[in-house]
């Protein structure tokens, strides 16, 4: 594609992992349930066998996708996430005290991986206050409310699904699969997007670009996508005309 | 007689107002939507990135890439936007969301909430709740007055630990309506579902409350 001594395409998830995943990292990887995730990345850790990793993540995936294939592998030491509830094998690692558990609330979460790509050291905020979140940080009383202090995240790597990017690393969001992936992309030491669709500079409208490109180090061509439905819902054709959601 | 869960939904859905920015719990929460009035336009927030959340798709018209909070299935409206959770609990928190409806396991009588955790029990995690209550202008919790085994939920203080202290605004159960003014009052009840005495509702409910 652009000139090889400098390009950020690489031709498969292994490959853009290689030579930078190391035991015992931190890792981000974006997705919202089933939604968004950085399949091929994820499978790629895998197949590297790297271990004692900490994953910073809103969910803990599913038993067989997501980061549930590298809880199977034991290749998790730590989970930083908001709720972990869809996943057997995550339980039982816990119960028995062979993975170490960190809960943030999920703003909370997000907003650590915001700060820690924007060089934010911390931030107060009332979320948590008065709960067990709260507990060992330091807390600030304004105006009668009580602030918690959170502090940013990086991660040595932070993997990212996004539906298109460029070659110059420019990412472009489908949709709610867009949810944890572009504070992520700021967060990483060293950012690896997988898309789904990738193409030459001049082809996303610069003005519909999610994540600049400056964030993302390496980006690769994602395959074989799942397409996976946690919980399928649909109403019936007939009548419920503009029901909503129930 | 109790209300039924419908009816309890439909209750809550009489707080909403025309122009509302709303975000729905899961459970009964949910399905408050099913009972906004004609009319009235509110607009559901989805804390995984969405605004403007629209129905269940037809059968065959699912989208992977547009779910819920609750990892169901939804479409997108006209009016839909999407946004990255930093975005949108930047909303949540800044206090941008009019009205929130969450379930509980626990209410105190100064409002303190629980709901995400039971010691001894495996804990899924707090999701957005803490966020939500911690941040959205006003807090509805709608859940059954006494649990399964009878223990009453609605007491002096919880004993499991907190989602947020001092969030609640209006408590709504299966017998009884419970308000509160601002967040230095205490909770008046309101309405009391057919058929229960007030003397009834005393018996069944430890917390302390204005009648």
């Amino acid at each position: 594609m652009s000139d090889p001594a400098s390009t950020k395409v690489y031709p498969d998830a292994v490959s853009a992992l290689a030579d930078v995943l190391r035991d015992g990292m931190t890792l981000m990887a974006g997705g919202f349930g089933a939604c968004g995730v950085p399949e091929n990345l994820i499978a790629a850790v895998r197949e590297l066998g790297v271990r004692g990793l900490t994953c910073i993540s809103n969910n803990a995936g599913l038993d067989h996708f997501g980061l549930g294939i590298l809880l199977q592998t034991r290749q998790i030491a730590k989970m930083i996430a908001s709720y972990v509830g869809e996943n057997k094998e995550f339980e039982r690692q816990y119960l028995a005290g062979e993975l170490e558990l960190e809960f943030n609330p999920q703003g909370t979460l997000a907003e650590r991986i915001r700060a820690g790509g924007a060089g934010i050291y911390g931030f107060y905020t009332r979320t948590g206050a008065g709960t067990l979140v709260a507990e060992g940080k330091e807390q600030r009383v304004v105006d009668g409310e009580t602030y918690v202090l959170e502090t940013g995240l990086v991660a040595d790597i932070a993997l990212v699904k996004a539906w298109k990017g460029d070659t110059e690393g420019n990412l472009v969001y489908r949709k709610t699969a867009r949810n944890f992936n572009p504070p992520m992309a700021t967060a990483g030491r060293i950012t690896i997007a997988e898309v789904e669709t990738l193409v030459e500079v001049g082809e996303l409208d610069p003005d519909q670009v999610h994540t600049p490109g400056i964030y993302v180090q390496r980006i690769v061509a994602g395959r074989n996508y799942s397409r996976l439905i946690e919980k399928r819902t649909v109403r019936a054709r007939a009548g419920s005309g503009d029901a909503v959601v129930a | 007689m109790p209300w039924s869960r419908e009816e309890l939904a439909a209750r809550a859905a009489r707080e909403l107002a025309d122009g509302f920015y709303v975000n729905l719990g899961i459970g009964i929460p949910t399905l408050v939507a099913n009972y906004i009035a004609p009319g009235l336009k509110v607009v559901l927030q989805s804390e995984n990135g969405m605004l403007g959340m629209g129905p269940f798709p037809y059968a065959g018209d699912e989208d992977p890439d547009l779910i819920n909070a609750g990892k169901q299935t939804v479409t997108e409206l006209p009016m839909t936007s999407y946004f990255s959770s930093a975005d949108s609990f930047a909303m949540v928190r800044g206090g941008h969301i009019d009205l929130s409806v969450l379930g509980a396991m626990e209410v105190s009588e100064h409002g303190d909430l629980a709901n995400w955790m039971v010691p001894g029990k495996l804990v899924k995690g707090m999701g957005g709740a803490m966020d939500l209550v911690a941040g959205v202008k006003r807090v509805v919790v709608v859940m059954e007055h006494s649990s399964k085994d009878g223990t009453a939920k609605f007491k002096p203080r919880c004993e499991l630990p907190l989602t947020g202290a001092n969030v609640v605004d209006l408590l709504i159960t299966d017998l009884a309506v419970f308000s509160r003014a601002t967040r230095r009052d205490p909770f008046r009840l309101l309405e009391i579902a057919p058929g229960i005495s007030s003397q009834e509702l005393r018996a069944k409910t430890p917390a302390n409350y204005l009648e």
